[in-house]
């Protein structure tokens, strides 16, 4: 007896038209320069904030930044906050944080967007339960184009990937666009260069 | 099963004044936005040669890059199962969910679940599927199906949403502000994205590769179902396969580009395994796919990425809505996808067309769209699925403008006709031209009159 | 230059001023032109409809009627294409593949054929929107597309550009279809009809007084709307702006 996936193989295999060659993706040039500028343009031009390194703390931006916020969760060792991911069970916990402090791997100029994974994020949920998220990012740490991202080895071992560009929005209701749909109602990119060496304390659980 | 009648559903549209008045501006206005993305990229046009040829070559060794999907995912330790139909896809989501104690199901948009007709099949089994994207969430309440692939509630006003969301999650009725319609469905969402044992999303492609998915959203809906629940269930048509990671470098980029005129959705994310202590399903379903794959002439509708953009460019889509195709998919992918589901049922639809070909234009896998159009033209007049009216009437202007005699003596009946017939007589409910428009007067003579009078010589 | 002039047969019939403004610009411009007596349609009509079978008698009288002309020269964008694009329904022979390699609509012999770029005996001094039917813009490719990044041009707009006095003016959808589409405009009339009184009301919000195309069935439907909503617009083919013929 043949199962659906003998059927529907057999079905592709007899239908398939004739080979098609594959295409080799060509480089596409790019300028070296201006990136974080390009960056920053286009993470406003989707709704994100950009804020250059405070001079202090970063806990003290934060909450200088969100003063009503009483949960601020962080997935790095650079900001405190009241909590952290290493300390959630499950994701649900994190249904009550104001705002979310991850690190994200690098950034992207074309789009605006930030990489992060189970291994940034801790939980994934922080990403989207969190009322606001701020998202720290080494200005060397930002590819040019969606092809160059596309090649980042970060890809292979992530269960979870995802380019975050912005607040979560929609333009479902008359074309009106609203900034902070269902996930995070503002993402703000703090341009803060990477801890020299990754510390053991680093969270490293994924949930 | 009755066929869609596209006219008489677009004069009803075209009533509702300033419905359809929005709804021209605002999918124009995102057909603007795409030109603006688009022209701003100078490889563009390359880039939509390599994603044609990505999917073309994809197509033509799917059976190879969905057993390496399947073998990766797998060891990855997500759980493929196949779906022959829209039938058995409902039965495999179901058992998957009745296997897990589910009766709280949130969905992210999904094109192929609506396909399925998945929702009813589960409700009906007692679990109850919570729509998360805005737009499908208005058309769920609505008990109406999503009219565009991209901005499902693109047909309706403020006002309607306000009504909806008034009559079935206790909103203010007389607020029709959208910042507050938009934060309602926001918290009247979020307990169930805490409660519900299982999230289902749709693909928009799927890596061989890596044996991975991608999901592209902008509300933070899909991620929210996928990241709570310890079970996620994805449906995904076989045709969304591509065969490497690299590639999500040309489809990404032309994806919202060309839907929205935005450079990347909001979210973007990849799938590629479980959360430790959750579980990840992923459904392949065919559902006439792979018959589609063997048509000549239309497999390349195959290609599509079901970014809209051939809706948003389309006159006639804009000026009718994606209701009045009666169909899951509508708009001018829908016109060459629908007749394969059903010719009778949907065989009006390719005449809905005027061939102007800016779809063709637009679709950034290059599907030639108006051609296809054209081929199903003759596929409905052969299979003898034109309305009577019409195959006599071509039947006759076939005979007619084949034979110059006979030609001549229509010419001049006509012009004899329009000439002397009273105004009243001429513009009769029979005369679909004169409902809205004049006829042309009849000139004095015809060219070729002219032509004998004021030249010597005619053909050789 | 000897060439053949095919005249549609909804010009021969309704619109004979175009034809003949068509005839007369290609005999001042030195062109001998023949117009075969037998001629009546290019089986468009049939063939849109899906009715490839029906279109076969009518494609294989134009075949002959045409054959053996170095060039076929006919004021339509839509019939032009058909012929070099579509016509199928009969056998493929050396004569018949000669007769659509050969056809041109009207601006294209002007512009590309005969490369000519003045017209000093017509002036116009109006305000005119300038409407290319889609066959003519996207087949035929005489202008550039809106949907399309790539380097502006326009075939009719710089003929038209030359005849003294004329201003262009450009509606805010530069290029939407119009809605006649053949047997769309009566299968489906309310979409079609909507379509063209957008595209009036588009051309005179631009300050247009005349609308003129390449396209005579375009025109025709959009003439109909205008007639219809009062719109105080006239409608000329460019043959006959280009001819002088039309003040």
């Amino acid at each position: 007896m043949t199962t659906t996936r003998d059927h529907v193989l057999a079905r592709v295999r007899r239908n398939q038209p004739a080979w098609r060659e594959l295409p080799q993706l060509p480089s596409f040039a790019r300028r070296a320069d201006g990136r974080l500028e390009a960056f920053a343009a286009a993470l406003k031009r989707m709704g994100g904030s950009f804020a250059a390194a405070p001079a202090g703390a970063l806990d003290a931006f934060v909450r200088a930044r969100f003063p009503d916020a009483r949960v601020i969760c962080s997935a790095t060792p650079e900001v405190a906050g009241t909590r952290s991911t290493a300390a959630v069970r499950d994701p649900r916990e994190l249904a009550d944080v104001d705002v979310g402090v991850v690190r994200a791997a690098f950034g992207v100029a074309e789009t605006g967007s930030v990489w992060l994974s189970e291994r940034e994020l801790g939980v994934n949920a922080i990403a989207f339960l969190s009322q606001h998220l701020v998202v720290l990012l080494d200005p060397e740490a930002i590819v040019a184009d969606l092809h160059d991202a596309y090649r980042a080895p970060g890809f292979g071992d992530a269960r979870y990937a995802v380019l975050m560009t912005g607040p979560s929005a929609t333009a479902d209701i008359e074309g009106v666009l609203i900034r902070g749909a269902q996930g995070i109602r503002s993402l703000t990119v703090v341009a803060v260069s990477a801890p020299a060496a990754p510390s053991v304390d680093a969270p490293r659980r994924s949930a | 099963m009755s066929r869609v009648d596209h006219a008489e559903a677009s004069s009803r549209f075209i009533e509702a004044k300033d419905h359809a008045e929005f709804h021209d501006k605002r999918l124009w206005d995102l057909r603007k936005k795409r030109d603006a993305e688009t022209q701003a990229i100078p490889e563009w046009e390359e880039l939509r040669s390599l994603a044609s040829a990505i999917k073309e070559h994809t197509l033509s060794h799917l059976g190879d890059y969905l057993v390496e999907f399947e073998r990766n995912a797998t060891a990855n330790g997500m759980v493929v199962h196949w779906a022959r139909d829209a039938a058995e896809h409902n039965q495999v989501v179901y058992e998957i969910l009745q296997a897990h104690g589910v009766t709280t199901l949130v969905k992210s948009k999904s094109m192929l679940t609506d396909e399925c007709e998945m929702r009813p099949f589960l409700a009906n089994r007692g679990i109850e599927t919570m729509e998360t994207d805005l737009g499908e969430r208005i058309q769920q309440l609505d008990d109406e199906p999503p009219s565009h692939i991209v901005v499902p509630a693109v047909h309706k006003l403020r006002g309607d949403v306000a009504e909806v969301f008034g009559r079935t999650i206790g909103t203010d009725p007389g607020n029709s502000d959208v910042a507050y319609l938009a934060e309602s469905q926001r918290r009247q969402t979020r307990p169930y994205y805490l409660k519900a044992e299982a999230g289902m999303t749709g693909a928009n492609f799927a890596i061989a590769e890596t044996g991975s998915f991608v999901v592209c959203t902008n509300e933070g809906n899909a991620d929210l179902g996928a990241n709570l629940p310890s079970l996620h269930i994805a449906s995904i048509g076989i045709e969304k396969l591509l065969p490497k990671l690299e590639h999500l470098g040309v489809f990404v980029r032309m994806l919202s580009r060309s839907a929205l005129g935005s450079p990347i959705t909001q979210i973007t994310s990849h799938f590629r395994a479980p959360r430790p202590d959750s579980e990840i399903h992923v459904v392949l379903v065919d559902n006439g796919r792979s018959d589609r794959l063997g048509m000549d002439d239309f497999w390349y509708s195959l290609k599509c990425i079901r970014c809209g953009a051939c809706m948003n460019t389309c006159p006639v889509y804009r000026r009718s809505g994606g209701l009045s195709y009666g169909a899951t998919y509508s708009g001018p992918i829908g016109v060459i996808i629908d007749p394969t589901f059903n010719l009778r049922k949907y065989s009006s639809l390719p005449f809905a067309s005027t061939l102007n070909g800016s779809c063709t234009s637009v679709c950034p896998v290059k599907i030639d769209i108006h051609e296809q159009i054209y081929k199903w033209r003759q596929i409905i007049a052969e299979r003898h699925q034109l309305p009577m009216v019409k195959k006599e009437a071509m039947r006759l202007a076939g005979k007619v403008l084949s034979s110059p005699r006979l030609y001549r003596a229509a010419v001049e009946a006509a012009a004899a006709g329009i000439e002397k017939l009273p105004r009243s007589l001429v513009y009769n409910p029979f005369n679909a031209w004169g409902r809205q428009r004049e006829v042309p007067a009849a000139p004095a003579q015809t060219f070729r009159q002219w032509y004998l009078k004021h030249r010597r010589g005619g053909s050789r | 230059m000897k060439v053949a002039l095919f005249v549609p047969c909804y010009v021969d019939a309704f619109f004979p001023e175009v034809g003949i403004a068509t005839l007369e610009l290609l005999e001042r411009l030195g062109c001998e032109v023949d117009y075969p007596l037998e001629q009546t349609c290019c089986g468009q009509p049939m063939a849109n409809s899906g009715c490839h079978a029906e279109a076969r008698d009518t494609e294989a009288l134009f075949a002959r009627n045409f054959a053996g002309y170095e060039h076929i020269v006919t004021p339509s964008g839509s019939c032009a294409h058909h012929v070099r694009d579509q016509l199928t329904a009969i056998g493929q022979t050396a004569e018949v593949t000669a007769v659509r390699r050969s056809t041109r609509e009207l601006v294209e012999f002007l512009h590309d054929v005969l490369g000519v770029r003045e017209f000093p005996w017509a002036e116009f001094p109006h305000k005119v929107g300038l409407h290319i039917g889609c066959a003519t813009l996207r087949r035929l490719r005489e202008a550039s597309a809106s949907e399309i990044g790539e380097p502006a041009f326009s075939k009719p707009a710089r003929l038209l550009g030359a005849v003294k006095g004329i201003e262009i003016v450009h509606p805010e959808r530069v290029d939407e279809c119009c809605g006649f589409g053949g047997t769309f405009s009566v299968d489906e009339e309310p979409v079609s009809a909507k379509m063209g009184h957008d595209k009036v009301a588009d051309h005179l919000a631009a300050g247009a007084e005349v609308i003129v195309s390449p396209d005579m069935s375009c025109l025709m439907h959009q003439r109909g709307c205008a007639q219809r909503s009062g719109a105080p617009i006239r409608f000329l083919h460019i043959a006959q702006v280009l001819n002088g013929s039309a003040a």
